[in-house]
């Protein structure tokens, strides 16, 4: 009995510093930005936002394409290498994680530049300079680039527990290596593809650091408009009603995921 | 096909590992610019450990990071197990709650903070309320449910007899919690505090919204600083992280590994006596 009063300051912590906060952005949603009354002004803006969240959404849709298609086979690979290799490449997956995003998107920027490396060794050979950043291509890139191990780290922590017995019991019954990944590997591994996808669809969809440095003013997304009202053209309460909009489309999405994956979302849990 | 594979997963680690690789030569360069290569020089690096401001900016991030993942650790480990011995419902509950943060996008996590701290010192007239405190409250806030995401695990999975034989040899409660549980779970409480504090060290996105002019973290910095023609002083302290991180990451591989063959060589050693 006593032990459930443990988690009594974790409890008053998270109301205070989770829930209400999303109250209060509630609160700022439906308040006029000079009066503070009640009003529905901010929300009936988004209809002007609209181009901006259809980018973010279609951008960052790709972005977790790719990211799926590049991460699952190399989440596979690494899956079936020694436990040792294992560990060692799934250390080198998550080195990335802990630094700086920023300086690491900086460096994208030196790379795909008109005067940058890709274009001055392309120069050498008479083409170019092309362009390569300031676009869509250079945004989805930077998304990719920056939570690809995202996708991996919980494709591959899925498929590492796929029972060896199962595999070998595929190919006693007359499986093919193909069939054996068709039947067996693939259909165990969704759960892991399902977080995968919103571990890399969620940070992308409201990033705006990628956007800025990679993007250009056609590129915007809803976490640059987001961010200008905080940091820039002061309008909280436009930011909290595009928060409320951001926040419900996620919860949209993730739902609609879940509940392709029938709620094995603990299997896809990335721990060290 | 398996040749294939491994091909592409070395091109993938290339594409991972290019931009970083980069950064390091860059803080090598006398020159500014990323892409041309001038001379070789160890100058950035003097200038880093001459920079008073970027080394106090580090030490603030360093704070937050120990005293976040700190009273993250604790108060996540006491909440973990009293969750533990909940019923069903009112556990999904706070779990679902724990998951709030993980789900939400970091951004939202930072504005609906920003706007509670806002409203907070809008009504106790408090114009600077932005700062260390706030700093530290974002943090420990996101980094409470890494840790309870590690530590309920390894209470699943240890076995309730071994509570249960300690509290019939006549402890309390209490001594059966720090003789007995916290050893069986001690892997799990790690993970999450290691977890916790580099997440803590490495973010942006909250510390951005939720910080003022008094107290600034690293990344903050380097986030004005990219807005500038940027320092090379900066890939300097990039490359020292870059070999910090690694080392450590290394060292923990290898006391992982000890620790596994260890284990593997004592079950060997039982599986002989019998």
């Amino acid at each position: 009995m006593k032990s459930k009063l443990l988690s009594a300051p974790y409890i008053v912590w998270m109301i205070l510093f989770t829930l209400v906060p999303l109250g209060v952005v509630f609160y700022y949603a439906f308040a006029d930005v000079n009066t503070g009354q009640f009003t529905m002004a901010n929300l009936a803006n988004m209809g002007t936002y609209t181009p901006i969240f259809l980018r973010s959404i279609w951008l960052s849709l790709a972005a977790s394409a790719i990211c799926l298609v590049i991460g699952y086979p190399v989440a596979y690979y690494i899956s079936q290498t020694k436990p040792t290799t294992q560990r060692f490449l799934s250390m080198l997956i998550m080195l990335p994680m802990c630094m700086s995003f920023l300086l690491r998107t900086l460096a994208w920027v030196a790379l795909l530049e008109d005067t940058g490396i890709i274009n001055r060794l392309l120069s050498n050979f008479g083409i170019g300079p092309l362009p390569l950043i300031r676009n869509n291509g250079a945004v989805i890139l930077g998304m990719v680039y920056n939570y690809l191990p995202y996708m991996i780290l919980p494709l591959y922590s899925v498929m590492v527990k796929i029972d060896r017995r199962l595999i070998e019991a595929a190919q006693d019954l007359g499986c093919n290596s193909r069939q054996v990944f068709g039947k067996v590997i693939f259909p165990l591994s969704v759960p892991g593809i399902i977080s995968g996808i919103s571990m890399v669809f969620v940070p992308a969809v409201s990033t705006f650091y990628i956007s800025q440095k990679l993007g250009s003013t056609g590129t915007t997304l809803i976490g640059d408009v987001i961010e200008s009202q905080f940091k820039g053209a002061y309008n909280p309460n436009l930011g909290a009603a595009m928060s409320l909009v951001l926040m419900v489309l996620i919860f949209i999405c993730v739902g609609i995921m879940n509940h392709f994956g029938e709620d094995n979302s603990e299997e896809g849990m990335v721990t060290i | 096909m398996r040749k294939v594979n491994k091909i592409f997963t070395i091109l993938v680690f290339i594409f991972l590992y290019i931009p970083m690789i980069l950064l390091a030569i860059a803080s090598f360069n006398s020159g500014t610019d990323i892409a041309v290569f001038k001379e070789f020089t160890l100058r950035q690096y003097g200038n880093l450990f001459r920079d008073s401001t970027l080394l106090a900016l580090l030490r603030n991030s360093l704070i937050i990071a120990v005293l976040s993942s700190l009273i993250a650790t604790v108060m996540g480990t006491a909440a973990a197990v009293g969750i533990h011995s909940m019923g069903g419902r009112m556990r999904s509950v706070i779990m679902g709650v724990t998951n709030i943060p993980m789900t939400n996008p970091e951004i939202v996590t930072g504005v609906s903070m920003a706007l509670l701290f806002a409203f907070i010192g809008h009504l106790l007239k408090i114009n600077a309320i932005l700062g260390f405190g706030t700093l530290l409250i974002a943090h420990i806030t996101f980094n409470l449910p890494y840790v309870i995401l590690n530590v309920m695990p390894k209470l699943k999975q240890m076995d309730p007899d071994l509570k249960e034989a300690a509290l019939d040899l006549g402890c309390t409660p209490v001594q059966a919690f720090f003789k007995v549980v916290i050893h069986e779970v001690m892997p799990g409480i790690l993970s999450g505090a290691l977890m916790a504090f580099t997440m803590s060290l490495d973010d942006f996105i909250i510390s951005y919204f939720v910080t003022g002019s008094g107290f600034i973290t690293l990344p903050v910095e380097i986030y004005n600083y990219t807005k500038k023609p940027i320092q090379p002083k900066i890939y300097a302290l990039f490359t020292l992280m870059f070999a910090v991180i690694l080392t450590l990451m290394v060292l923990m591989n290898l006391l992982q590994l000890r620790d596994s063959k260890k284990k593997a060589t004592t079950q060997r050693k039982d599986f002989m006596k019998r």
